[in-house]
């Protein structure tokens, strides 16, 4: 069984039940998932979570949906590796790479979709719906069949045919928008208000975003139940980044970490800090499409709505909905916003690939961009524990990266190969 | 009937402007402010439309003509 008690206004803090719901009926403010943490705190330990499955549902206790029967198909519980050839090329001598680009469809999204697909199932909703421009329509397409339920994704029509086809074999409805981004954006929040649906992101978004909080409980636990010093995190809407933040402080406020002695969690779990909460909070966001680290920059408390122009899709949200709360995140972690330009993306994409060997999305490319911002200014110290999150894997977004095809052309006898072998060394390729 | 959940972004000097007063004088829907932060250069009000599809469809392209943003209550709703 969940621990939850309801939902609760972010802004009014008025309560609901916890139902399929989008937001505050009153201002309209979006509503979070409130937990029964004295009931918790009786239940969980790193023992009973060690012994857990080896995915998002080992943390069962602090999700909002029941682990006794989810929807998973094995999301989470991802590698975190020691990064030290791309270490020794930033200057960083602790950094390891949380690379939760090898989930089940490729991209972190399946920890959240996961949560949502099971809270929908909870519900009695027998269709699971979102509007995406690729990482989460492949996964919300998956889940649902595993869980026997339909699907529909919305795309632009301009979507790459990768990215259409990793969604399309799942067996989708799948609806291809034409019209701008702002369009495409107003049919589907329509579309969620007027259709019994699950859509991951609108009625089922309380739930599907605590999903990230995984993000959070699995780095300390990797660490051996101990924070980093600084994390690096991409942020298109924002509730990433605030949920790993949140995950982290709940870990604390619940005695799990090593060390530290567990508080309570007073009348706001959703803005609780706890002291041994020492992470810094770093967010990318590349230039094309940065709307709360501008914000952040500028020293305004509002995201200021911006048309994204980005080559880092997954990261494209122009009006992110959690940007302000991702505002106050990076504030009360004495943390920064990262813009990364443009041209720098592909730049990060290739150093982590020929570095560590992992071949990450354009959103990846702006978190190495970004933490070597940070290690080369200084901000992040050499022996400092950092962690650089990558979220999308590579294979999703090949087109920003053909330029790296470049073959040696030969014909099939050794002469030619090592006549094209020597040009090719003699110009230090 | 119909009704819809938006929020206005405005900017600069169009904070000055009074465009939800118009909204609701020009066009035939009952305008309804939940929540707002107007500052001296930007301001946003999230509000609640209620009148003809139709009626509110034009409002709601009037009010983007003037330069103040519109956008579904909750945020994008698309996401990567």
């Amino acid at each position: 069984m969940p621990y939850v008690s309801g939902l609760k206004c972010r802004e009014c803090r008025r309560e609901y039940p916890a139902e399929a719901l989008n937001v505050c009926d009153f201002c309209f403010g979006p509503l979070e998932v409130e937990y029964d943490y004295n009931t918790i705190s009786e239940v969980i330990s790193a023992d009973r979570i060690s012994q857990g499955p080896l995915s998002i549902w080992r943390y069962q206790d602090l999700l909002p949906a029941s682990g006794e029967n989810p929807v998973d198909i094995m999301a989470g519980f991802t590698p975190l590796l020691k990064a030290p050839n791309l270490g020794k090329r930033l200057g960083l001598n602790n950094l390891y790479i949380k690379n939760d680009s090898v989930n089940p469809s490729f991209s972190f999204k399946d920890r959240v979709v996961s949560v949502a697909a099971t809270k929908a199932v909870e519900f009695g909703f027998e269709t699971l719906a979102c509007a995406s421009t690729g990482n989460l329509a492949c996964s919300v397409a998956a889940h649902a069949a595993r869980a026997g339920i339909k699907s529909v994704v919305f795309i632009p029509s301009d979507l790459e045919r990768g990215k259409v086809i990793g969604a399309a074999i799942y067996g989708p409805t799948m609806v291809a928008v034409d019209g701008t981004y702002d369009e495409v954006n107003r049919l589907c929040s329509e579309v969620g208000d007027n259709y019994p649906w699950a859509f991951v992101n609108i009625n089922m978004r309380a739930y599907y975003a605590e999903g990230s909080k995984t993000l959070g409980y699995e780095v300390a636990e990797q660490l051996g139940w101990r924070l980093p010093e600084h994390v690096v995190v991409p942020s298109a809407s924002g509730a990433m980044f605030t949920k790993i933040w949140k995950g982290f402080n709940e870990m604390a406020c619940l005695g799990l970490l090593d060390g530290v002695d567990a508080m309570s969690f007073g009348a706001d779990q959703n803005t609780v800090h706890h002291p041994a909460v020492i992470t810094r909070m770093h967010m990318a966001q590349a230039e094309g499409c940065s709307p709360i680290v501008t914000a952040w920059k500028e020293g305004q408390t509002h995201v200021r709505p911006v048309r994204p122009n980005s080559i880092a899709k997954s990261l494209a949200i122009g009006n992110p909905a959690d940007g302000i709360y991702a505002l106050r995140v990076i504030d009360r972690s004495t943390g920064s916003g990262n813009i990364v330009p443009e041209s720098d993306v592909v730049e990060g994409i290739q150093l982590l690939a020929e570095t560590e060997g992992i071949f990450t999305e354009t959103a990846g490319g702006v978190v190495i961009s970004a933490l070597r911002q940070l290690a080369w200014s200084g901000a992040i110290k050499p022996d400092e524990l950092t962690v650089a999150y990558i979220t999308g894997n590579g294979l999703k977004t090949q087109e920003a990266v053909e330029g790296v095809v470049n073959p040696l052309m030969v014909r099939p006898t050794l002469s030619s190969f090592e006549e094209a072998l020597s040009e090719r060394t003699a110009i230090g390729r | 009937m119909d009704r819809q959940r938006v929020k206005f972004t405005f900017e600069n000097e169009l904070v000055k402007e009074p465009v939800i007063y118009r909204l609701g004088q020009d066009f035939h829907i009952v305008t309804n402010i939940r929540r707002a932060n107007v500052r001296e250069k930007i301001g946003w009000v999230v509000l609640e439309l209620d009148g003809e599809k139709e009626e509110i469809e034009r409002g709601l392209q009037w009010v983007s003509s003037t330069g103040v943003r519109v956008d579904p209550v909750g945020g994008d709703v698309i996401e990567g």
